[in-house]
């Protein structure tokens, strides 16, 4: 109070000596008054109301902390129980994780009602959609597989929008018929509360949806159908909810209202998404920028799309196709700008997050069963039941037959099964309910009660049976294995010819669209929203460097001979591939740019720099993503560093990164530390690899060293190119035939395996947290 | 159906063409229709300029049209296929076959790496250097060349594309 009263003098214009001096009088000005206040107990300070007691050393102040207490409690235990799940191997194959988790939270919702306490009302609405659900829609959206959901929009749509509609007709119009039965003691049910309960429990739930298809591996065709329904019915889902809300309380619903609801339904989807991309653009033009701060790239990504979110839902707009949108809309854009650790961050928070999230949601419901308050009816609740299940598959049949007449590939009867089989209510349907008010619904607590028997129904029956019916339907499972290029060029050769058979035709068909859509990208939009000249790279060339990547560290995989840990973060970010212009001006970029004797010096740092790197990685081992297989392979590895090293001292004239012993996060360092200005291109045996410019130090990037040139040397066709390759020599300048000749045939004479190896420590070098203050220090100013 | 009648007496072999490229006769006229616009010379056949020259050919005809763009009728794979029968064009096999002519400029019934490079080349459009593109070209022999003879033949050529869906990519929906 007094130090307050000080404070507010004008301090700015005084010395800093007066300064002090003003606060040693005010210091002892406070001593002078505190101990006679003490003594003489006034009323006005709270503490010496009281006589003086002895100084509390501990105590205990629950009240203080008791909300972020609790919450990190829930997510405590939420986590462990999903840790406890994996670790019964039979339990987590024969059920879906998310009955555990129901299950679970009916034991704790049980404990604490138990225990007497009131069970709090945790899936509270508001926690729910604003705080659970995001992350899950984001993660969804950000890995959206965009070209299968493109081709087939139209199915998905057909089913998003018609499929619900249909669902919340069907089921709230017989629910309404079934209720004027006589014996149900029903009959104060009116039509339009049934048709907002069939609105609410009509829409497949993308949280269900996810937790339980994740699981049983099903082939994409379907998994991104019935997944795409569940995200794009929310927009159905708002517009018919805030519909029937809104009238029921007037009890009528004319011509004109239904013509506004669909005006409204156009506005919501096309809004939601609208302002989706907004942010998303925003999203991908700021990542264009942070290239010198680069620790908090992923922050842009989470913010912008939350905010898109929110804003959505401020207007009523679809929140979740709004999500979906801006993470489908940055995701390209930013993954161009961003480093690879940026990256791998965006991916494993985003994962965590959801995962979270989900494990979160599920025990919420388990816990809110419990807390009720419920009634039962049994009509209502077994009618509800039933009329679900026969309109989804009426629904999912009738749509297929119109559909199927507009489809190439068309759904087979298995298709459907699924699709329909797959249909999950989950907690957005409750979560709806939940929301309702009161005193305009009497028979809230009813309809809560039917929609978690609903939830529970298809979660539990559904969920679990859904696997073994897969297996015995012998449906198609995921594809496990990998594109190869030879997959990607052909795909991408078919393309083009489609779109040109399609010109000949005079059909503006699917491919006429993607192309243009291609083109005004790359034309456009490409070069405001990605920084550098990396717009210009083709998808190709970013799809061959990804497989070099993950076949070079699948070789160490092989040659160290552990298991790599399974999720390794593979995209390979851009940065420093920069295309060369025409050739004729080539040979100015491909000019090696290092004296013999920096060469030299670099060798050396990086050769002393081995040891360390040895002794680093083998300390952290548990806690990085990377270092676990090295472990093991360890002394192997060492071995044909040694050999590389070797190798490398007998090419004397240009420094190719391949032949250095592996860059990994210590050598960089090294590296940096050692030569902060170094600017050196590394050109790479022409015929061979791809040239690679490497900035170090340069302001731009400093990142960019995680993508040094992997590509050492292809094994097996450099065995007979040979000839082709001396051709291409005189593109560019080199250093004599000799040096490269003998180059070449050593290693030829090498395995492939080894080749590779010091590439696979860069492309490791994605180290965990613990990595990263080190990592950062260079780079920081 | 007057005018359908009435064009497809124009076209000569109508029947057989039918049989055997399995279109109807509606979209044989349909595709005699977008021949004539698209032979602005009305010389009953097609040359490169026409169309900024697709095909291997100088010139084609109707016939060849048709036939060609058979290979990217929807295939149907549902009714049991009679094995006397020569196989339809528009099966998974012989749209394959089409591709790998595309490929195949010089038809050794290989394609090399130079046939290769030449494909990458035209699809890359002068964005990426000569290196990258024999890079890629010499990673893809190496994926696909079974039997190292440094070409892909059609066999490899087809078993490497086993995972895609070739029906869904090589159909045009307006061929139905």
């Amino acid at each position: 109070m007094l130090v307050g009263a000080t404070s507010h003098s004008p301090t700015g214009s005084r010395g800093f000596m007066e300064r002090g001096f003003l606060l040693l009088v005010v210091l002892m000005f406070l001593e002078g008054t505190v101990f006679p206040l003490g003594a003489a107990s006034s009323p006005d300070i709270n503490n010496y109301t009281f006589p003086k007691k002895a100084f509390p050393v501990l105590s205990l102040d629950y009240g203080h902390i008791q909300m972020p207490f609790e919450i990190s409690l829930w997510v405590l235990l939420a986590s462990l129980m999903k840790l406890g799940f994996h670790l019964i191997p039979r339990l987590s194959g024969i059920v879906p994780e998310s009955c555990l988790l129901i299950v679970v939270g009916l034991l704790v919702g049980g404990l604490i009602k138990l225990a007497g306490e009131e069970v709090p009302p945790v899936l509270d609405s508001k926690l729910f959609f604003l705080c659970l659900l995001p992350p899950i829609i984001l993660d969804a959206g950000y890995f959206l597989p965009i070209r299968p959901f493109m081709e087939n929009i139209g199915t998905i749509l057909m089913f998003a929008v018609i499929g619900t509609l249909w669902n919340a007709f069907f089921v709230g119009g017989l629910l309404f018929a079934v209720c004027q039965i006589e014996g149900t003691h029903l009959s104060q049910v009116e039509l339009l509360p049934c048709l907002l309960f069939g609105s609410i429990i009509s829409a497949v739930d993308p949280v269900a949806v996810l937790a339980v298809f994740e699981e049983i591996h099903i082939n994409e065709l379907l998994h991104i159908l019935v997944f795409g329904e569940s995200l794009l019915n929310d927009a159905v889902t708002v517009v018919l909810y805030h519909l029937f809300e809104e009238y029921s309380g007037a009890g009528e619903v004319t011509l004109m209202d239904a013509f506004l609801g669909v005006i409204c339904f156009l506005i919501v989807s096309l809004g939601g998404v609208a302002v989706g991309a907004i942010y998303g653009i925003l999203a991908a033009f700021t990542s264009r920028f942070t290239s010198h701060t680069r620790v908090i790239e992923p922050l842009f990504v989470f913010v912008y799309s939350y905010m898109a979110y929110l804003s959505a839902e401020m207007f009523h707009l679809s929140g979740i196709m709004a999500l979906i949108a801006c993470g489908a809309v940055t995701r390209p854009y930013v993954e161009a700008n961003i480093s690879h650790k940026s990256h791998t961050t965006i991916k494993y928070f985003l994962k965590m997050w959801s995962s979270v999230s989900e494990t979160l949601i599920f025990i919420f419901l388990g816990v809110a069963t419990v807390a009720g308050p419920h009634a039962w009816n049994w009509t209502f609740v077994s009618v509800t039941v039933i009329l679900c299940l026969v309109s989804r598959v009426i629904g999912v049949v009738g749509l297929t037959f119109i559909i199927n007449k507009f489809r190439i590939v068309k759904l087979t009867t298995k298709d459907q099964f699924i699709v329909a089989y797959g249909g999950l209510r989950g907690a957005i349907a409750f979560s709806l309910g939940y929301l309702l008010d009161k005193d305009h619904f009497p028979m809230r607590t009813m309809f809560l009660t039917a929609i978690i028997t609903e939830i529970f129904f298809t979660v539990f029956v559904q969920g679990m049976t859904i696997k073994p019916l897969v297996d015995l339907l012998a449906v198609k499972k995921k594809q496990e294995a990998k594109r190869s290029i030879n997959e990607e060029i052909h795909t991408q050769f078919l393309d083009h010819l489609l779109t040109g058979i399609e010109d000949i035709c005079g059909h503006y068909g699917h491919h006429h669209w993607k192309d243009k859509l291609n083109r005004f990208n790359k034309k456009y939009i490409k070069k405001c929203l990605i920084a550098g000249e990396r717009y210009k790279e083709p998808q190709l060339i970013a799809f061959y460097h990804k497989m070099e990547f993950k076949q070079a560290i699948e070789l160490v995989e092989s040659g160290g001979g552990v298991k790599m840990p399974a999720a390794m973060p593979l995209q390979v970010s851009m940065q420093n591939i920069q295309p060369k212009k025409q050739p004729p001006m080539a040979a100015d970029r491909a000019l090696p740019q290092f004296t013999k004797n920096r060469e030299e010096e670099i060798r050396k740092i990086l050769r002393s720099n081995l040891q360390k790197t040895r002794q680093r990685l083998r300390s952290y081992n548990r806690h990085t993503l990377v270092a676990d297989p090295y472990e093991d392979g360890w002394s192997e590895y060492m071995l044909k560093k040694q050999r590389m090293i070797e190798l490398e001292k007998k090419v004397s004239n240009y420094l190719t990164v391949p032949a250095a012993p592996s860059d990994s996060p210590t050598m960089r360092r090294a590296r940096l530390a050692s030569d902060p200005n170094a600017f050196y291109t590394i050109k790479a045996p022409p015929g061979n690899v791809p040239t690679i410019q490497v900035e170090l130090a340069s302001p731009q990037s400093p990142d960019s060293v995680n993508l040094v040139d992997e590509f050492s040397k292809k094994g097996g066709s450099s065995q007979k190119n040979t000839d082709d390759r001396k051709e291409e020599q005189g593109r560019m300048m080199k250093p004599p035939s000799a040096g490269k000749g003998g180059k070449g045939e050593e290693e030829e004479e090498e395995e492939e395996g080894e080749n590779k190896n010091p590439g696979l420590l860069r492309c490791l070098s994605d180290p965990g947290p613990s990595n990263e203050d080190e990592e950062d220090e260079p780079f920081l100013p | 159906m007057g005018s359908t009648n009435s064009t497809l007496s124009k076209i000569p072999n109508v029947e057989e063409l039918m049989r055997e490229t399995g279109f109807s006769p509606a979209h044989i006229v349909r595709l005699y229709d977008r021949f004539e616009s698209l032979d602005k010379e009305k010389t009953g056949h097609l040359r490169p300029e026409d169309f900024g020259a697709i095909n291997r050919q100088d010139t084609v005809d109707f016939h060849s049209f048709v036939r060609i763009l058979a290979h990217f009728r929807p295939a149907e794979n549902n009714r049991p296929r009679d094995p006397s029968l020569p196989e339809p064009v528009n099966s998974r096999i012989s749209k394959l076959k089409f591709a790998f002519q595309l490929y195949d400029l010089d038809k050794d019934g290989k394609i090399s790496r130079a046939e290769l490079l030449q494909v990458l080349r035209s699809m890359m459009e002068m964005q990426v250097t000569e290196e990258q593109l024999e890079s890629i070209a010499d990673r893809t022999i190496q994926e696909a060349d079974l039997d190292r003879d440094d070409a892909i033949s059609f066999e490899e050529f087809r078993k490497s594309l086993e995972k895609v869906n070739i029906d869904h990519k090589m159909s045009i929906r307006f061929l139905r």
